[in-house]
């Protein structure tokens, strides 16, 4: 069995219209997805990352190009056949009244039972390994209705699970969740990816996360979709100018994305240590330009135990402060 | 996170497998945690009490055990009686029967297919294509010559029927074309209301230029009735009714998978094509024939679906196809009692009794289940 689960040949994707000429979005791509990896899909709004998911789903035809499932070109596939294949998760949950977390979970084996969709011991066993999987244990006996969305989507991602396709696409699965859950949804996908043997693509606008847990990133532009490790990315220049706007640039010692500091008054500061790099940032955002040089103004953190002090040197004179806030209380008043 | 435990390997023929699990486990499975499906059986038990009142009671007084004798074709003490039960409330009965299966069934595939709570039976236009029938045999019927209708007496009912149906079904022709070619359900919705908008503005335009007397007829039309099939008509209505019903057995799974959306029912394999014209189909099979035959009854289709769910607790097709099935032949049994209540003479209009009676009773489910309700 080879690993490469989905490819991509030539694939233009984007909207025919009758009249005014097709929509473009993206074309020449030729993307591969393997068995065990987590890909993240990444890309600003509006470049055609739903569109590319939907293309590679079979919801949307190609303006050009194919799409292979292991080989299989896509168009050739029955809607059952597809599933066998390929699961979805979308970004909104949906949320049937009057049904467990269990059957929703077991609907995943539609694909694999009869006309009447009955489960047999082997579908049973299947569905309690998808729910186990994504640690839902506690959620199967639950209304859905009184589940939170986070809730919900886990299970929306062990009814993918229980479809058994090789092939998850998730579309911002994680939107409407809070960090924590955003967190533990990523981890989840990275770990089924291996465990499970699924390729798993999914798309995020969480940079961060997506750095931390994918495998391999796709980025997407205007120009293109370019792929590869996420580190790699970052270090040469990819993932800048991926999401390249103006007042905004990646930092790569940090690994995420920084407004561009207006040129304001130049501070000196010196100290080290986690107090330092808040009162960094909390020069930054009032507008000064930080830096080690000799400067008009001096700032030097003098650690006390628990306590901070700050001592202010300002145009010859010196001040001494217990908070951030009163630094640059200080600061802003000398300003005007 | 918990342990990851090996993936079970599902191997054995996909096919058949059920066959291993008897019914009694595979309803006390997990999935339907929760549900009532043992509401069922009351209702199958209720739907039993209510046909054999349904053809004891009446205008004429009978005792029960002349009307058992009689439904075991004995001969009643008194020829009357047998004639009255046999040839009146007899096919009285399973009209009401076979009507509030088809209408209480059409309701919940509208409603899942739709998404929304509203949709009733009518709401593809089949109602307003069968007035239009109607309307074009009754109104219309004075041009051909003044007592037509009047004269032919039965043979004028029988046209009436005919009418009504080929409204129907001429209506959902063209909402079956239209099915055919578009995919999304709301376009679809909306398509079938205009439809009915159309049909409905031409029959007022016939009402408008019709005699007084004329329109009367129509309007008795629209009041519905269940006392219009003969033991003739009946398995017509019957076998319609049944393929329609059998049609909406086989989309229970695709119902199902259409709770999440389309997209995900697509993406779980449903060929959302071939259910939509299955939908469509099965509709046009149920309403036009109870249409066409009993005239448009309102609120069964609307109601019974809810009613369901409530006192089923569960969404799932499997469980609410058999429910829908019992509890609109209960309801329009109900209203076909009520309507003809026994000691007197006076009929009220069948659509008036549906939604005095039905109405209260569906208000009070929504509310007591109101919990994970609409």
């Amino acid at each position: 069995m080879t690993a490469l689960a989905l490819e991509t040949r030539d694939l233009a994707i984007g909207y025919r219209r009758r009249s005014k000429g097709d929509i473009r979005l993206a074309h020449e791509l030729n993307l591969q997805l393997q068995r065990g990896k987590l890909v993240g899909l990444l890309g600003a709004n509006g470049v055609g990352k739903s569109t590319l998911l939907r293309t590679l789903a079979g919801r949307q035809k190609p303006l050009a190009g194919r799409v292979l499932l292991a080989g299989q070109d896509l168009s050739t596939l029955s809607p059952l056949a597809l599933a066998h294949r390929l699961s979805i998760v979308l970004t909104q949950t949906p949320q049937p009244r009057l049904m467990n977390g269990y059957a929703l979970v077991a609907l995943g084996r539609h694909p694999h039972s009869d006309w009447l969709g009955r489960l047999s011991p082997e579908d049973h066993e299947i569905v309690a390994w998808a729910i186990d999987a994504v640690g839902a244990d506690d959620l199967a006996d639950q209304p859905l209705a009184e589940l939170s969305d986070g809730q919900r989507q886990k299970l929306m991602i062990a009814r993918a699970l229980a479809q058994q396709s090789d092939i998850m696409l998730l579309d911002e699965p994680t939107a409407y969740l809070d960090l924590p859950r955003r967190v533990e949804t990523m981890q989840l996908l990275k770990q089924l990816a291996r465990s499970a043997e699924r390729a798993i693509l999914v798309s995020t606008h969480d940079l961060d996360l997506a750095l931390r847990s994918c495998d391999q990133l796709w980025l997407m532009s205007d120009a293109g979709i370019i792929t590869g490790a996420p580190e790699d990315l970052v270090l040469d220049g990819g993932l800048g100018a991926t999401f390249d706007a103006a007042s905004i640039s990646f930092d790569k010692v940090t690994g995420s994305f920084v407004l561009d500091p207006p040129a304001g008054p130049r501070v000196r500061l010196i100290g080290e240590g986690e107090a330092v790099l808040w009162l960094r940032r909390a020069l930054e955002r009032a507008g000064f330009t930080v830096s080690s040089a000799a400067a008009d103004v001096e700032v030097t953190h003098h650690s006390n135990g628990a306590d901070s002090n700050w001592d202010l040197r300002l145009n010859g004179r010196a001040s001494a402060h217990s908070t951030i806030q009163s630094v640059l209380e200080a600061l802003e008043s000398e300003r005007k | 996170m918990s342990q990851l435990v090996g993936e079970p390997v599902h191997t054995a023929a996909v096919a058949g497998n059920w066959r291993q699990s008897k019914p009694a486990t595979w309803l006390s499975s997990r999935e339907f945690a929760g549900a009532r499906p043992h509401v069922l059986l009351f209702m199958l038990i209720a739907l039993g009490a209510l046909l054999l009142l349904s053809l004891a009671l009446g205008s004429a007084s009978i005792p029960f055990d002349q009307i058992v004798t009689i439904l075991l074709n004995g001969e009643a003490d008194q020829p009357a009686w047998t004639h009255i039960v046999l040839k009146f409330r007899l096919p009285k009965t399973l009209t009401a029967m076979f009507a509030g299966m088809a209408l209480g069934v059409s309701g919940l595939l509208m409603q899942t297919y739709f998404r929304n709570p509203l949709a009733e039976p009518f709401v593809l236009g089949v109602s307003a294509g069968a007035s239009l029938g109607v309307a074009l045999v009754v109104l219309t019927a004075g041009a051909a010559g003044g007592a037509l209708l009047a004269g032919l007496g039965l043979a004028g009912d029988l046209l009436m029927t005919v009418a009504a149906g080929l409204g129907a079904a001429m209506t959902m022709l063209l909402v079956l074309l239209v099915a055919v070619r578009i995919q999304s359900s709301v376009s679809l919705l909306i398509l079938g209301l205009m439809f009915g908008y159309l049909v409905a503005a031409m029959v007022s335009l016939l009402l408008y230029f019709a005699l007084p007397e004329r329109i009367q007829a129509y309007i008795n039309w629209t009041f519905g009735s269940f006392s219009g099939v003969t033991n003739k008509q009946l398995p017509v209505l019957a076998g319609i009714v049944l393929a329609g019903l059998l049609l909406s057995a086989a989309l229970c799974k695709p119902l199902n998978a259409l709770l999440l959306g389309e997209d995900y029912a697509r993406s779980l394999g449903a060929n959302l094509k071939r259910t939509r014209i299955g939908i469509v189909v099965a509709i046009a099979l149920l309403v036009s024939a109870v249409t066409a035959f009993c005239g448009p009854i309102a609120f069964i289709g609307i109601a019974v679906p809810h009613l369901c769910r409530g006192l089923l607790a569960s969404a799932d097709h499997r469980l609410l196809l058999p429910g829908t099935c019992l509890a609109g032949a209960c309801v329009a049994l109900c209203a076909s009692l009520l309507a003809e209540l026994p000691g007197n003479n006076l009929v009220l209009p069948l659509n008036v009794v549906t939604a005095l009676m039905g109405a209260p009773v569906v208000m009070l489910v929504v509310l007591r289940g109101a919990r994970g309700w609409l």
